[in-house]
């Protein structure tokens, strides 16, 4: 084969490789999970939860349109934990009387500040970002936060 | 030039269509006898004219090829009057199934059949898999094909798993949940294939068309192709694997015509097959639960069946190693099966030899007591998830049982082989065996003997 007739035909499938690439960053572009599916106002958005004094402490209030618990802790401070058991993904379940969240898939449990109590699951619950002005508490739920365990600076003082 | 004419048939117009359609019959000397001219029409261009004497034998692949065509054929048939009423979006889908089941004269019937005929498939291929690989089927020339199948195999689960999710109500809706709550535990690339598969965070519209979109359109257009692809290699090897004779007597095998030999007992099958495939159907209806609720988990929660089995590896072993590693090497040893390095290419009998057919029999045994006693040993005895906490998890709910888990198989194969002092292909064979009937034990156990909270019950208990 001549260099150039060589030549051409890598250019042939640089050219085919090139078509595939942009077949697969189309196919993509479609599959991608979009913002397109996401909810302008609810799951995935801003959740005006309420007055910071309407949750006593110790106390953990169930959003249900948010996808989250807002506890409250001893301190006063809020952690807003992701309904999702990091097991499998079950939804959790406050428990009042046992004061622990439970996941009914696998038994796993978590307590106030979503650290692990009883496995399978491997890490404390995930949560959102809290924010308090002018005494609203609100919560992001566009961007969940992993962690493996409990920490003070994950918790929005009020 | 000059080129052949053949003469045009006189007589009636419906007469001259028909014999226009079935080429070849016009041609002198034929008329009349189907077993010369069907191999010359398209549909039975698939099959040679005769095949050995041997391959028509019911016993000897059980029919379970044809079995997995024709419930893919019933599949296809009732798929497409499911796909006339189904809406795929979370609000419509369970009140769309409710109305097949109730409003449609037959629905519930045509749903059962969808149904049955798929979770029969997986059991079908599954056995499929086993008939080739105890009769050698997977040596040279199928080697490829044996691939091929495995990919099949891979799209007709992926097909009931996309389709496990359509009826929208709880049992679909937390199967699914589970089983892409696993893909989390994947290191780095998990998270990522997680949100796609689930089009978002969590189990969604999204996640509803993709499925719908992948089980109605992209799987079955894919089976078609590589099942055409599946049977032309098996033609081209010349039709299903039997024993292999010396060169010289290969002329003087014993034959038979396919027609009608092979394509009657085929056509029984397929008969057979499709009477207890609608009959059943006709009376066990297909399972649909409540209405799908995010909020509320029900307990336990399980994934489908034919996935259970990593399920329970979950509750074992380190999560890395229960939907990573060990599905990963599993896979992957399957698709290697062909192309080991084995003493002899014999095919065409069942368990290779009359020493590879006891070697199973002790594979069989070990596998059963070695499973069960690990899952029993760990619920009562020893856990591993919590009993060496000076260790890093990943060694010490991992490596450890997985090497305890998994290294029991080379040591038990090495005490077999010089016991029975057998050959590479009878060793192959007691490890398959013994890895397949683990599964087995860990998918029954999973399936029927977990109760609430995941904890061991027994299937009749509450």
């Amino acid at each position: 084969m001549t260099p150039r007739r060589r030549f051409l035909n890598m250019l042939w499938w640089l050219l085919g490789g090139l078509a595939l690439a942009e077949l697969i960053g189309l196919v993509i572009a479609f599959i991608k999970p979009g913002k397109a599916m996401q909810p302008l106002e609810g799951y995935g958005g801003l959740i005006t939860c309420g007055q910071a004094a309407d949750f006593p402490a110790g106390t953990v209030t169930a959003f249900q349109r948010g996808h989250f618990y807002l506890s409250r802790l001893e301190n006063g401070g809020f952690l807003a934990l992701s309904r999702k058991c990091t097991h499998l993904g079950c939804t959790v379940i406050w428990d009042e009387e046992k004061s622990r969240f439970e996941c009914p898939c696998h038994a796993s449990a978590f307590n106030l500040m979503g650290d692990v109590i009883s496995k399978p699951a491997p890490r404390a619950l995930d949560y959102y970002a809290v924010n308090i002005e002018n005494s609203v508490v609100t919560v992001d739920t566009g961007k969940k936060m992993k962690r493996t365990r409990f920490s003070a600076d994950q918790v929005t003082a009020s | 030039m000059k080129s052949k004419i053949t003469p045009s048939v006189a007589g009636p117009l419906f007469k001259r269509i028909g014999q226009s359609v079935r080429r070849g019959s016009n041609r002198a000397g034929t008329s009349g006898d189907p077993g010369k001219y069907l191999p010359k029409t398209m549909l039975f261009h698939f099959r040679p004219r005769r095949v050995p004497e041997e391959a028509v034998r019911f016993t000897h692949t059980w029919g379970l090829g044809g079995m997995a065509f024709v419930l893919i054929m019933l599949l296809f048939g009732t798929g497409l009057l499911l796909k006339l009423v189904y809406k795929p979006f979370p609000d419509m889908a369970y009140d769309s199934i409710l109305m097949i089941q109730h409003e449609i004269r037959f629905g519930l019937w045509v749903r059962n059949v969808h149904h049955w005929s798929a979770n029969i498939l997986v059991i079908i291929l599954f056995l499929h898999m086993q008939r080739v690989f105890f009769t050698g089927g997977f040596h040279h020339p199928r080697q490829f094909n044996w691939v091929i199948g495995m990919v099949l195999f891979l799209l007709i689960l992926a097909s009931n798993f996309t389709g496990y999710l359509l009826p929208w109500d709880q049992l679909a809706y937390w199967a699914i949940t589970i089983s892409t709550g696993m893909l989390d535990y994947v290191p780095f690339l998990g998270g990522w294939l997680q949100a796609v598969i689930r089009g978002g965070t969590e189990i969604g519209p999204a996640s509803l068309l993709l499925f719908f979109a992948v089980h109605t359109a992209v799987l079955p257009a894919g089976i078609c192709m590589v099942g055409l692809f599946h049977f032309w290699r098996v033609r081209k090897a010349g039709g299903v694997v039997v024993p292999l004779v010396p060169d010289e007597e290969e002329a003087e095998r014993r034959r038979t015509p396919v027609f009608p030999d092979l394509l009657l007992r085929e056509l029984v099958v397929a008969l057979v097959v499709v009477a207890f495939v609608l009959i059943f159907s006709a009376f066990i209806n297909a399972p649909l639960d409540m209405k799908a609720n995010p909020g509320l988990s029900p307990n336990p929660a399980k994934a489908p069946w034919f996935f259970i089995g990593f399920q329970e590896l979950l509750l074992h072993v380190h999560p890395v190693f229960s939907v990573l590693v060990i599905p990963v090497l599993l896979l992957g040893g399957l698709l290697l099966v062909p192309y080991i390095n084995y003493a002899s290419n014999r095919g065409g009998i069942w368990f290779y030899s009359e020493n590879g057919r006891r070697m199973g029999i002790y594979a069989v045994a070990a596998a059963v007591f070695y499973t069960a006693a690990g899952i029993l040993g760990d619920a009562f005895f020893f856990d591993f998830t919590t009993a060496l906490p000076m260790l890093p998890p990943v060694v010490g709910s991992g490596l450890l049982p997985a090497i305890i888990f998994t290294g029991a198989a080379p040591v038990f194969l090495m005490a077999l082989k010089r016991r029975f002092s057998a050959d590479s292909n009878e060793a192959v064979q007691s490890l398959y065996i013994f890895l397949m009937v683990m599964y087995v034990v860990l998918t029954i156990t999973c399936l029927w003997f977990r109760g609430t909270d995941m904890a061991l019950a027994w299937p009749w208990g509450k």
